[in-house]
């Protein structure tokens, strides 16, 4: 398991703010998948043998959370609000538009492996709906204008990237 | 009536210009004032103060706060924790947001002083993983307080220490029922544990005595050490005490998070004065007044409800207070906060199917009932709207919901089978009719909720 | 073994009747003591509580009182103090019966509760009983029969799971079939050790599966199958052979080791089709090793002596006791008998008459290996406290029989009788049973019965009755299930008629006929019948033997006596 140093490190100082190193996996799973991208199998045995515990612990947890996942996505990660605030003001609508501006489908990577949309549920910003998060930062009142806009600056910022 | 002010206590710094998120701005602001009174008094006192103030738990089922702290098993010997619940996710509810990413401080000072007088060395804050901005605010805020000596060890100079770890969440409903967020924070799938035996105030966190908080609820505790229980009690109404953030989402004009005492507003002057009523050339239908668990409530239906002298009075949806007590009376709650308004332009049917698949979603499968029925439910709205409903599905959905309410290990059954027994029973025109209205043009304007 | 103290009893209500129940006990048990049924699926009386499958939910009542005085509150009506009933029905697994605690489980809610969760756990369960190989032992088809609606409302699709999984070499497990109880999870966790089964995924999709490249391979895994109340977890070995109503069940005893495992065989028509364990709280709960379940395939095994053989010709069993004991009396003296730590009692006091008829030294092969810690003891001899008993051998036999090679390289032994111990692998060489004859009784070839003179095909546990005496010194009986082969004769029977041929006393070769005389020569064994020894057996005094090196380890049920 290869791990960044700063991983490693956070994850030591993690493990001891619990009295028992089980309750540490979410925060050693988010600590992996920020630095890796996805939970592999090997991550989740690293996981079980850094907490002392059986594999199958971890999977469960893993497979529990739809947040974690056990392949790559692309390198931008659409979240869409689904649920009924969103819906009210929108959030299939922008979805949709998200969905043909990158020409890909929910669940899915782009074909150049730039993004993943995500339809998913409750985001809890109602007030503001419909809201879409990109990776870390949320956007709010991202109605369908909204959502072409935000395609337009994502596909900007990869081809920036090159 | 015009409606009242809003009171901002919890949210007195939301939102103000030039106001951020730091420790040097909370003191500023005579932050942390009230832990240093806090550390002065007798744990029991600080007790006493929050039972004196009848303050409601605000994450949703509304439990006497002070109640809960003294059930909390003192003799056991073993420590006892104190679990922020910041998994803020009922639908419709987005208040602690604001608290973490603006005064996250708030809620720290908060939870010192409800650690204080609980004697708890170890506080978690359980934040859902769709928060990764505010989990890493409030590591940072929790730095800056144990940097200036308000966590850690020696709390203000005094011998007692007490630590607060963050610990995210990853996308999970169910972690928002205390037990569950237990499990969750074990590290284990959080399935809600059985009650009895499992009661956090006896068995939690590793089995220890265990309060589980709201945000919300930490950030009145403040505020109740700060002014004092009697004070907090005469603001709201009796039983309903203090001030709560009400979330607007939907079909209004000007959604948002608006601060009231609590049962001085009603659901009428909130929708048409506060967000502005409905939007241009629309109608209220039907609003959600409690988070999304809550039973909808039909523009046009009226309640009757008996006063303390025997008499009656009716109310129509408009002139329920935004409490908790009336909403019950009423047959729904006031829940979370989060009123989701809908207008009409909405088919029910369709926005139910959009909260059964969420229900259905977040279901964590531990027991039956509402393993197998929130799905069932699912897949009829869902067949219903994708062109196949029968005049009977109604009556079958409210027959499965019926199924699952009170039969559950938590309370996921109810959450998950209101929306439908409430759609059913005040909207079954609709569902009866959907097979032809399912053929009609939707109304101008109208959202996909499928 | 200190006999527990008595629990203390308090009185609840169930439907009406009031019943005494020790403290503790949960609604479900204290109403089955009182012949009230409530249906589970996940409860599992050996298992942790686990409060999932909802089936047992019941009313619950506690007698009022008024909160100042504690005073009982009376109904005015009924002259008696009034029940505060819960409005919201509880789980009966995990209500402990308090003193006055009133249940009721005949009510419409409840009624209406179960068939609530009944039909729910059909919803997405495949209604395919008659191509399911749980049928007939299925808690789900049982109890859609008190609880089913009889027609289904479900009209969508159902889920699709993994439907042929092999989990281990022993279990197979439907995906679609599981109705998540979780009980072999905690099955495989808290008994078992050994953490491999998991849920992944959530909600309706929630799905059984042991972790990726493992396997349920521990020696426990086919509890799991019997534990599973549906058809998702089968036998890998039983599953299709055999529909179980067609099955009569036959009480044994696991013959593994000392732990006396109890069993039940399954058999039909002579034909054993499996092992499942038969619950004892003070031996093995409610499970079994796996190891012990193989053991029917014996029976049938390709190295199964058949035919009796008088050197070296076929003959009949009687005939070749006749010779057997033609050989045997001549040689009285110098004749040593190796018994058997894998007899039942009753043959053990038969072999231990014979040898002092014969003026034989008696033997025994120990068997050991380690123990597992759970219900395999480090004593692989099923019955060695059983020849203590009936002093057959007075002290813990060893593994090789290096005194009686010596007794045959000095010349004081010219026969010997073995019971089932092939005595080349005891220790004895090729040299030294070249110098004796060997009369060999037992069921399966091997290097001795090769070259032994006399050779009586015997049966095997599963076709005898007697008892054995397990590591507690606990006295447990078992039964025969099925016939022995045609050429092969019971061994109480083959040890019997060698006895009186030999010019012993003449036993009828039933155990119930040899108690008597056991009873009334052997101390420990006074007073005792073999009906009237209970289906979960009876405990011995043991003390004499306490001084000895038992080899036993801490087990399920088992704590060594501290070494002197």
């Amino acid at each position: 398991m290869k791990l960044k140093p700063e991983t490693l490190q956070r994850i030591d100082e993690i493990i001891p703010h619990y009295p028992v190193k089980r309750s540490a996996v979410l925060m050693l799973l988010h600590a992996i998948q920020e630095d890796v991208g996805f939970i592999s199998t090997e991550a989740i045995e690293w996981v079980a043998t850094k907490l002392e515990l059986q594999p199958i612990n971890v999977l469960e947890v893993v497979t529990f959370y739809p947040m974690f996942r056990q392949k790559p996505i692309g390198r931008r990660h659409i979240k869409v609000c689904r649920t009924l605030s969103c819906a009210l003001r929108g959030g299939y609508q922008t979805c949709e538009t998200l969905e043909k501006e990158f020409g890909v489908h929910r669940g899915e990577v782009s074909a150049d492996g730039e993004v993943t949309i995500e339809f998913v549920e409750c985001l809890a910003s109602c007030g503001t709906a419909p809201v879409v998060m990109v990776d870390d930062d949320l956007h709010e009142n991202v109605d369908c204008a909204r959502a072409r806009a935000l395609a337009a600056q994502i596909k900007q910022e990869a081809a920036r990237r090159g | 009536m015009p409606a009242p002010a809003q009171r901002r206590i919890i949210f007195r710094h939301i939102d103000e210009p030039g106001y951020t998120n730091d420790l040097a701005c909370y003191v500023r602001h005579g932050g942390y004032a009230t832990l240093r009174k806090a550390v002065t008094m007798a744990p029991a006192a600080i007790i006493d103060e929050v039972k004196k103030s009848g303050l409601r738990g605000r994450g949703g089922a509304g439990f006497g706060c002070g109640l809960k702290w003294t059930l909390v098993d003192r003799k056991s010997g073993k420590p006892i924790y104190l679990i922020v619940n910041a998994d803020e996710s009922e639908p419709g509810t987005f208040k602690d947001r604001y608290i973490i990413h603006q005064d996250p401080h708030q809620l720290i000072e908060g939870i010192m002083i409800t650690c204080w007088a609980n004697n708890v060395k170890q506080a978690y804050i359980y934040i859902r993983g769709e928060f990764p901005v505010g989990a890493r605010i409030l590591e940072k805020a929790i730095a800056e307080a144990r940097a200036a000596g308000y966590v850690g060890p020696n709390v203000l100079g005094t011998p007692y220490g007490c630590e607060i770890y963050v610990h995210r969440g990853a996308g999970a409903y169910i972690c928002g029922e205390e037990t569950g967020l237990i499990e969750s924070l074990e590290g284990k799938r959080p399935y809600p544990r059985i009650k009895p035996p499992y009661f956090p105030a006896v068995l939690g966190l590793y089995q220890c005595p265990t309060i589980v908080n709201n945000v919300e609820t930490l950030c009145h505790v403040k505020y109740i050490v700060e002014v004092g229980g009697d004070e907090f009690a005469k603001i709201g109404t009796p039983n309903n005490t203090g001030t709560r953030i009400l979330c607007v989402s939907g079909h209004v004009q000007k959604p948002g998070y608006y601060e009231f005492e609590v049962g001085k507003i009603t659901l009428g002057q909130l929708l048409h004065e506060v967000c502005g009523g409905p939007l241009p050339g629309r109608k209220f239908k039907a609003v959600i007044p409690g988070g999304s668990s809550a039973k909808v409530l039909r523009f046009g239906e009226t309640f009757t409800l008996k006063n303390k002298d025997g008499s009656a009075r009716t109310l129509a949806v408009e002139d329920i207070p935004m409490d908790f007590d009336t909403m019950a009376a009423c047959g729904t709650m006031g829940g979370s906060g989060g009123v989701i308004v809908m207008d009409d332009s909405v088919n029910m049917v369709e926005a139910l199917a959009n909260l059964n698949a969420f229900y259905a979603h977040e279901s964590c499968g531990q027991c039956t009932p509402c393993r197998e029925g929130s799905l069932w439910m699912k897949k009829i709205t869902s067949r219903m709207v994708h062109g196949q409903a029968r005049a009977e599905d109604g009556t079958l959905l409210k027959s499965v919901a019926d199924q699952i309410a009170g039969r559950t290990v938590c309370a996921f059954g109810e959450a998950c089978s209101w929306p439908t027994q409430s759609f059913v029973a005040k909207f079954g025109d609709e569902f009866k009719a959907y097979p032809e209205t399912k053929q009609a043009a939707k109304p101008a304007g109208a959202t996909d909720l499928v | 073994m200190s006999a527990s103290p008595k629990p203390d009893l308090i009185t609840v209500n169930v439907d009406g009747r009031d019943v005494a129940v020790p403290k503790g006990t949960n609604v479900i048990e204290a109403a089955r003591l009182v012949g009230v049924d409530v249906p589970y699926y996940c409860y599992h009386p050996k298992l942790s509580i686990s409060g999932n499958c909802r089936m047992c939910l019941v009313e619950i009542g506690m007698p009022a009182v008024d909160p100042a005085t504690k005073a009982p509150i009376v109904d005015p009506g009924t002259g008696k103090q009034r029940i505060n009933w819960i409005p919201r029905p509880q789980i009966g697994c995990a209500t402990t019966a308090s003193p006055g605690l009133h249940v009721r489980t005949n009510t419409a809610q409840i009624k209406e509760c179960r068939e609530g969760v009944m039909e729910f756990l059909l919803v997405n369960h495949p209604l395919d009983c008659p191509i399911c190989d749980q049928a007939g032992e299925c808690k789900l088809q049982e109890q859609a029969t008190g609880y089913g609606r009889g027609y289904s409302r479900y009209i969508e699709a159902k889920n699709v799971k993994p439907k042929r999984t092999q989990l281990g070499p022993r279990v197979m497990l439907d995906d679609e079939r599981c109705i998540l109880c979780s009980r072999c999870i905690r099955f495989c966790k808290e008994v078992a050790k050994d953490d491999v089964l998991g849920f992944i995924d959530r909600g309706s999709y929630s799905t059984l599966t042991c972790y990726p490249g493992r396997q349920l391979t521990n020696n426990y895994s086919l509890n799991t199958v019997d534990i599973c109340p549906v058809g998702a977890l089968t036998s890998t070995d039983f599953r299709f052979k055999m529909r179980v109503w067609f099955l009569k069940q036959t009480d044994s005893i696991d013959p593994e080791s000392s732990v006396g495992a109890n069993t039940v065989v399954w058999s039909r028509e002579g034909v054993v089709y499996r092992i499942t364990p038969r619950r004892n709280d003070e031996v093995n709960d409610t499970w079994m090793a796996d190891s012990g379940r193989e053991l029917y395939k014996q029976n049938r095994a390709p190295d199964r002596l058949m035919v009796a053989r008088v050197e070296g010709q076929d003959s009949t069993p009687a005939a070749a006791l006749a010779a057997a004991a033609d050989l045997l009396k001549p040689a009285a003296g110098a004749v040593a008998v190796v018994g058997s730590g894998r007899s039942s009692i009753e043959e053990q006091f038969v072999t231990r008459r014979m040898a002092n008829a014969l003026g034989a030294g008696a033997f025994l092969v120990g068997r050991s290996d380690p123990g597992d810690g759970l219900l395999i003891s480090a004593d692989r001899n099923p019955n060695v406290r059983g020849a203590l008993v009936t002093g057959l051998v007075t002290n813990l036999p060893s593994e090789r029989l290096t005194q009686l090679g010596e007794w045959i390289d000095e010349g004081k032994v010219r026969c010997v009788v073995s019971v089932g111990e092939d005595l080349l692998a005891a220790g004895l060489t090729e040299a030294q049973l070249a110098r004796v004859a060997v009369v060999y009784l037992g069921t399966h070839a091997n290097a001795t019965s090769a070259i032994a003179r006399i050779v009586v095909p015997t049966f095997t546990v599963l076709e005898r009755t007697g008892s054995f005496v397990n590591q507690q010194f606990r006295l447990q009986k078992f039964f025969q299930a099925v016939p022995g082969p045609a050429g092969a004769i019971d061994d109480l029977t083959a040890l019997t008629r060698l006895l009186s041929s030999v010019e012993g006393e003449y036993f009828p070769p039933e155990p119930a006929a040899i108690w008597p005389e056991m009873a009334r020569a052997i101390d420990v064994l006074q007073g005792i019948t073999f009906a009237g020894i209970p289906a979960t057996g009876r405990l011995l005094d043991g003390s004499r033997w306490a001084g000895l090196p038992f080899p036993e380890g801490p087990g399920l049920h088992f704590q060594p006596a501290a070494k002197p």
